[in-house]
This record gives structure tokens, sequence and C-alpha cells, in this order.
């Protein structure tokens, strides 16, 4: 196999950055793509089928965010569609690739799809309708502007002609590429903003959906794989006598030098077999690694002379506090947590010659690609990725490909066109993740006499996800997705100095749902109560003083208490808290009204989870992922943690790192607010507000205050 | 050995102690059945062995002969089964890797008991959904079951 991979990778690392830039696609489309729109294809993303079916292109992916439905209702829409004649199609990975990234990203992480895709989704719709109309003027000798489109119907009212779709495909195909579009006024919209089922949710109810660990090939083989549990360790050696004896095993491989797979007729057998390879693994050095040696250095970090301050840092914070009534400070900590996706880690990967294909149920589409350029030194032209419904994704198949990577060198190490289907155990998803970063916070604030507050200073102490994962440098010294949160405060404080110290460990770091948007909050909002109380203020009041320049987040923290009823005395033994915050684009807030036993039991009555998107495009859907963002945060706040010990993860299945379940499911109402204006993400937002809005109820029904996670180590359960 | 799965006979030839669910998987292909933890923790490969809810990644194969095994694809031939389309009609799956598990147990209780209370739901779904649809599950069983707000008796938890 040839090595060119550098000259590939630095390709696709130059294309990453331009996309992450904001490429928009608009009605330019690269060369390459602009020749292979032929026959129906309107263009790239829209293709009118004769029998007046519209096959619209979806190029990220799907997990459950739901965005294979709703970016191609905004093209729908655009096009004056009827729903009901659309299908949705995943766009070729290979044919992307070959034609210059036409579809812009596939990269689907950051709640990024709608926000960052709705302008090249718009102009599409927009472009293939105004060259149906001129199809039609052209056909019917009638000037373009008195026609009409509408659910799918080209009208001309006048002389009462009226077509489908699909009698003037071949006709608007062969029309120019109008050089601009004008986009429909959000009043006009019929389709954004409705709540259209889900298309890929009636596979999901029959078992045919395919997920990366459903795909079965002729000659297909099957792999478990054994890494070294010390993170950056490696294999010394490996004894496969007694394995190899076992019934089915084809083969015993290293894997980098930091696993060993086993390879046979079937996968149980396969992972049998692994438990009998006696591995010695070499620690390199991380095996004293434990929590009270990263504590130890979380700590000398929040103390650190160095750390690099924030740009957003106004006026003299230390000035102010010295001239504050009152001074609180306090430290906040948030554990590592694994995703745990409930489909492990694994993919499919068969090298035919030049040619290698993989089916791997992923966010990154690029990432896999790149990976086996990296991994094989093939030619990316020559990988293809195939798609697949991801069993959850949640950041963990966004970050790094790292499984299949390991999948692709097994393959390598098998007969030609042989596919191998490597699939990871639970304990080794959980053991072999990239964590959402361990985090401590350590802020300051003073209040004035009138309960304002005056100086605030917060320092941040967390690793660097990309810094670790990918080497990117830090800009100014800060991770700005550590800091998420404290980069624009909502709340008007003259005076504020804010800075980061970098505290790398050897445990991998990924983007983990919401990332610093998950973590970041429960050290500020828990923190603006301290204040509130020490201020004497009710929480919601004090903070709504301090937001007179931030009308979104007012509005929505208005919403919410509203719905909750915040200014009405709850029912005795109940208590609420109440906490805002602008992820991903959004606004979002939450109030939880909640009561405590003497026995620290924790019955949540209620929880109010509000989000404004700015424009939103399916709000089933919103509601769907602001539930789950709130059973997300639940169990992290209840149980969530990854314990380090010698240099390895503890946890290793779902009996010690605790899920929420049906039976601890809380009442859940959401608050939708669609201002227009801006185009906000939907995914991660919802999580946000929600841990500290549920700590802030805590602390009103108990007086104590958690100021580190799980609850579980404070004497709370939940009921 | 003899596998009774869907109302089809199979004979397979594995080891005695192999997971059912490996056998519905990988031997018989039928891929609706998933895995996701191993230990029977998550209820993610949930099948019906004489029409109880059994988690299959820890249930021997050879216990399940003379048995009759049903998996997702079993429960109707074209998702018309009325838990299927309630999940269709609440929009319960988010990635929809634990739905068929959660299917499963939830026909399994409605069989048992037509008016489920929200207490019964609770003891009987015990399955893991890392998306969090746990509020559409239940809605769509109460939905199934014919419980409504007005019939408080039967959605007292």
């Amino acid at each position: 196999m040839n090595k060119q991979f550098n000259s590939s990778r630095r390709k696709f690392m130059l294309t990453s950055a331009a996309i992450s830039g904001g490429f928009a696609l608009g009605l330019q489309l690269p060369a390459k793509a602009q020749d292979a729109v032929s026959g129906n294809d309107i263009n790239i993303w829209v293709q009118i089928n004769p029998d007046d079916t519209v096959t619209i292109k979806y190029a990220r992916c799907e997990m459950g965010q739901g965005s294979m439905t709703s970016a191609p209702q905004i093209v729908a829409d655009e096009l004056d569609a009827s729903w009901d004649q659309v299908r949705i199609e995943y766009v070729d990975v290979n044919e992307h690739f070959r034609m210059d990234r036409a579809w812009g990203a596939m990269v689907t992480v950051g709640s990024q799809t709608i926000r960052n895709s709705q302008e090249y989704l718009r102009n599409a719709g927009a472009s293939a309708r105004a060259m149906l109309v001129a199809a039609a003027a052209s056909e019917w000798g009638v000037p373009a502007s008195e026609i009409n489109v509408s659910n799918g119907v080209i009208s001309h009212a006048i002389s009462g002609r009226e077509s489908g779709f699909g009698a003037l495909a071949a006709a608007a195909a062969e029309q120019a590429v109008p050089e601009t579009v004008t986009l429909k006024d959000p009043a006009d919209w019929h389709i954004i903003g409705q709540s259209k089922p889900r298309v890929d949710i009636p596979p999901s109810v029959d078992g045919s959906q395919v997920y990366g660990v459903d795909v079965e090939l002729p000659g297909m083989v099957y792999a478990s794989m054994a890494t070294s549990p010390v993170f950056g360790g490696s294999v010394i050696s490996f004894d496969a006598t007694k394995a190899l004896t076992r019934k089915g095993i084809i083969d015993v491989v290293a894997i980098d030098g930091i696993a060993v797979a086993v390879v046979a007729d079937n996968w149980w057998r396969a992972n049998k077999a692994l438990e009998e390879v006696e591995i010695q693994w070499d620690t390199k050095g991380n095996g004293e690694v434990s929590n009270e040696t990263i504590l130890a250095q979380f700590n000398e970090s929040l103390a650190a002379p160095d750390a690099a301050p924030m740009p957003n840092n106004a006026g003299d914070a230390d000035q102010a506090l010295a001239n504050a009534e009152q001074v609180l400070e306090a430290d906040y900590f948030t554990p590592f947590l694994s995703h745990s996706p409930m489909e492990p880690m694994g993919a499919t990967v068969r090298i035919t010659g030049e040619r290698v294909d993989i089916w791997a149920s992923t966010q990154s589409p690029e990432g896999l690609v790149g990976e086996m350029v990296n991994a094989l030194g093939v030619e990316e032209e020559n990988v293809y990725a195939h798609r697949v419904q991801a069993g959850g994704g949640f950041g963990r198949r966004g970050g790094s490909s790292d499984y299949a990577r390991a999948a692709a060198l097994i393959a390598a190490e098998l007969p030609d066109g042989t596919p191998v289907k490597m699939l990871w155990t639970r304990e080794e998803d959980t053991q072999h993740d990239f964590y959402r970063p361990l985090a401590m916070y350590r802020l300051k604030g003073g209040l004035d006499a009138n309960g304002m507050i005056t100086g605030w200073k917060a320092r941040i102490a967390s690793g660097s996800i990309l810094n670790q994962m990918r080497g990117a440098p830090l800009r100014g010294g800060v991770d700005f997705t550590a800091v998420e949160g404290f980069t624009q405060l909502p709340y008007n404080i003259p005076d504020q100095f804010q800075d980061f110290k970098l505290t790398p460990t050897h445990v991998p770091l990924g983007f983990w749902r919401t990332v610093g948007w998950s973590q970041t909050p429960f050290a500020r909002e828990q923190f603006i109560d301290e204040l509130a109380v020490a201020a004497g203020e009710d929480p919601f009041h004090f903070r709504l003083k301090h937001m007179a320049e931030d009308e979104l987040s007012r509005h929505i923290l208005e919403k919410v208490a509203e719905a909750i009823g915040w200014d009405e005395t709850p029912a005795a033994g109940l208590y609420r808290g109440i906490a805002t915050t602008e992820p991903y684009g959004s606004y979002t807030a939450a109030a939880v009204e909640l009561s405590v036993n003497d026995a620290g039991v924790i019955n949540i009555h209620r929880i109010v989870q509000g989000i404004n998107t700015g424009h939103m495009v399916n709000p089933d859907n919103v509601i769907a992922q602001l539930e789950g963002a709130t059973v997300w945060a639940i169990s992290a706040a209840m149980w969530g943690e990854i314990n380090i010990d010698q240099g390895k993860v503890q946890e290793s299945n779902f009996h010690d790192y605790r899920l929420l379940r049906m039976a601890q499911m809380p009442v859940i109402d959401t608050v939708l607010e669609a201002t227009g204006g801006f185009w906000g993400g939907v995914g991660e937002p919802g999580q946000a507000p929600i841990l500290p809005a549920f700590c802030n109820a805590i602390a009103a029904a108990t007086g104590t205050r958690v100021r580190s996670l799980p609850l579980k180590h404070h004497g709370f359960s939940l009921a | 050995m003899e596998l009774r799965v869907n109302n089809e006979i199979h004979e397979v030839d594995v080891e005695p102690e192999m997971p059912l669910l490996w056998v519905i998987r990988d031997i018989l292909n039928l891929k609706g059945t998933k895995f996701a933890c191993g230990i029977s923790q998550c209820g993610a490969c949930t099948v019906h062995i004489d029409g109880e809810p059994v988690r299959s990644c820890s249930y021997p194969a050879s216990a399940a002969q003379g048995k009759e095994i049903t998996t997702i694809e079993g429960i109707s031939l074209d998702a018309s089964h009325p838990v299927q389309q309630a999940w269709v009609k609440h929009q319960v799956p988010q990635c929809g890797y634990c739905q068929s598990g959660q299917i499963m147990a939830a026909v399994s209780l409605l069989e048992k008991k037509a008016r489920p209370t929200d207490a019964d739901i609770n003891a009987a779904m015990t399955n893991i959904c890392r998306c969090g649809t746990y509020k559409r599950i239940r809605d769509a069983i109460h939905d199934v079951a014919g419980n409504t707000a007005e019939n408080t008796l039967a959605y007292e938890a």
C-alpha cells in the first residue's frame, strides 16, 4: 500500500479549517460538483423525480438528534414542496470527497447542523424552486413573475395552467442556476416550524434500523480487543497459545503496540478467547496516577500564579473586591465522565487492494476517512465510508475515530478483501473513552450595599480537549471550550477578571454532550445563587437585576420562572432552584421544584426547561432533545464520575456507571421560544441549566451547597 | 442444538454456553436485538422466552432449547403491533438503539396487564435509554393501554 498520507492529510486539515471557518455552499458549487449535477438533479441537494417525489440530500449524520429530518425541512420549505412528496437520502461520503466536499461539513457536532447549514440549505431549496419556475415560464410562455409554487404544485393563475414538479424536472435541470435568490420571510415558512415526524423513527421500532454494529458482509470475521488499561501504556508481549486453541479463532494481533485483538468466526468466540490471552503491559510511568494525584494537581492550578487571562476581562476586579461590602469565595469541582452511548464503539473495515470500505457509527465521516488515510496510507478518494445510524454519539464519535483506526489495523493483518467487524465490550468502551474533562473552578464575588455584584473573579482549571487530542495550540493560553459560560457573562458586572490554567493529565479528553457548558454552569450559576443568598435576595430577581443589558437571557429566564410559578409560594416542603445559560447560540433556562427528606432522598416534583433557539425548525424534536438532555444531566448530577486509580479507570459497566431509569424519570415541562433573528443549537444546549437549577433547589431545600459532583457523595439519593 | 425463534426452527452449531443474544445476532442474523452491556444491566438485548422478557446477553443458548423465542422481528411482520405504532405516534426513539429492548419489555408488560399504572410501568420498564426517552415510553404505553388523563385510576402511580 502506498504511503502518501502526508499530502492528503494536509489537504484534509486545510479543508476542515475552511469548513469550520464558516464555509457556505450558497449557489456557487465547486466545479466538480457543478459537472456532476445532471439528469433530474436540480442541484446537489435537490433531485426531482418523474413521479413527483423530491429527493433531498442529507449530508450530516443521524444519531437520534433529529436533524436528518429537520435539515431537509429547510430545503423543502424554500422549494415550496409538499412534505409528503419529500424523500430523504444520505449524501454518499466518497462522492462528497471526490467532489471537493461539495456538501460542506458532514461532521455532526456542537449543535451545528441547522445553524451552520441553514443558509446554504435555504439557498439550495430556493434555487431549485427558481429553476422550476423558469422551466414553467419557458414551457408555458408566461412571465416567471406570474408563476406561483405552493405545496408541490406550480401554477399560473391567469392561464389556469398547473403542473406537478415531476413533469418539469428535466426542463428545470436545464435552466441556468440563478445568480441570486430571495429567501422567504420567516412568516411565510410552512415546513420550517412544523413538528414533522422523524424519518429515522419507523426503522427503530421493528429492528430494521442498521447501526454500525449491525453490518454483515460475506466472509466477515469478528474481533474483540483489549487496550492498555493504563492510558498511555503499551503492550510488552502477549501469549495467545491458549486462546488460539479455542474453536473458531483465526488470529491474534497487536494494534499500534497499545492493544491486542482476537479475530474469530463470531464475536462471542473472539471475546471469550481474548480473556485467555496473557498480555504484559508497560504502564509507561502512568501507573501511579490516581484521583488523589489528579486532585492535588488541580488544587495547585487553582492557586498557580501563571494562568492565562481571558479576553473579556474588564475593569479592576481586585479593587472592586477590596471595596465590596461582602466578598464570597468558593471552589467547585466537576469530575471526569464517560459518554457511554448504548452502542459500544466498533467498526467494520474491508481492505481490497487500494480500496477501503468502512462501516461505523460516527459523527464524523470526515474523521473516518481521515483515519483510514492516516492508518492505512490510502488515498481519501479510495475510502468508502458507508452510512449507518449511530446508536448514540454525544461527542464520543465526533472527536476521535480511534475505534475505526483499530478496526483498520486489524483488517490490514487479514487477507485482502476480508471484512472484519471489530466491537468493544461495554467494559472496553467505559475504560477507553475520551472523557469529559475534570475541571475545578475558584470563584470570587463582591457585593455592594445594594446587593449588586461589583467584582468577579474566576479561575478555571481544566485539561484541553483539542490540545490533548490533536495538539491544537491554545489561543492566548486559554482553551475556549473549557471556559464556555465564563467568556461572556449574561450579568452586568463592571469589574471582572477570569483566567484559565491548563491542567493536563494522562486521561484522554473528549467532547461530552454540551462540552464546557455541561460543567461550567454548575459553578457559575450556583455561585450566582450564593451571592443572591448573601445579598438576601430572591435568586430569580437577583439575576434579573444584573441582566439589564441582556434581553435574550432575561426573556427565557422570565418565561421559565413564569411557567413554574416562581413568584408564587410553592406548596409546603417544596423548594425551587433556577438557572440560566447561553449555550451553542441558544438561550436556555431551567427551574426545578423538589423536596428532600431527612435521609437525603430527593423527590423531583417538576422540572421546567426552556429554550429560545431564535428560529425553530421542528418543535417536537426540540422537546425530545430537552427531555433527553434533562435525563442526561440528572444522571450526571446524581451518580456520574469516572475515578482513576493506578492509572486506570475504575468504572466498567452500567452497574457502577449508573444512569437514570424509568422509575426515577422526573416530570419535565418544556417552554419553547422562537423569537427569531438567529439560529441557535438544540441537541447540546438543553443540559446546560439543569445541573445548577437542580443543585440550587437542593441548597434551597437543605441549606447544603453542593460544590462537587456527584451528589451521591453528599448523602443524597433520588426517590 | 435446535432453537425455535419467531416460529421458525433453526439448527445451530454453537457452544452450549454461548449467550442467546450472540446466536440471534451472529448466527441467525437477526440484528434487531442489541448488545450494549453484556451483564443483564441495560435490557437492550431483551427477547421473549415463552412470553417472558429475558435479557438474552446473559442467557445461555442451550437453556432456550425447546422454548419459544420471540425477537423484535417476531412481534409483527409489518411494524403493526400496537406498541410499535404507539412508539411512532409518540416519536419515542432518539438514537433508537435501546428501543427494540424497550418495546419487547413493554409488549410483555401489556400482555400481562392491559391497563398498567405508572407503578407497573416503573417496575417493568427497567431498561436503560441513554438518550433519555423515558417520558415518551411511558406516554406510549399509557396510550396503548387506553389510559387517559381522565382515567385517574389507571394513571395513578
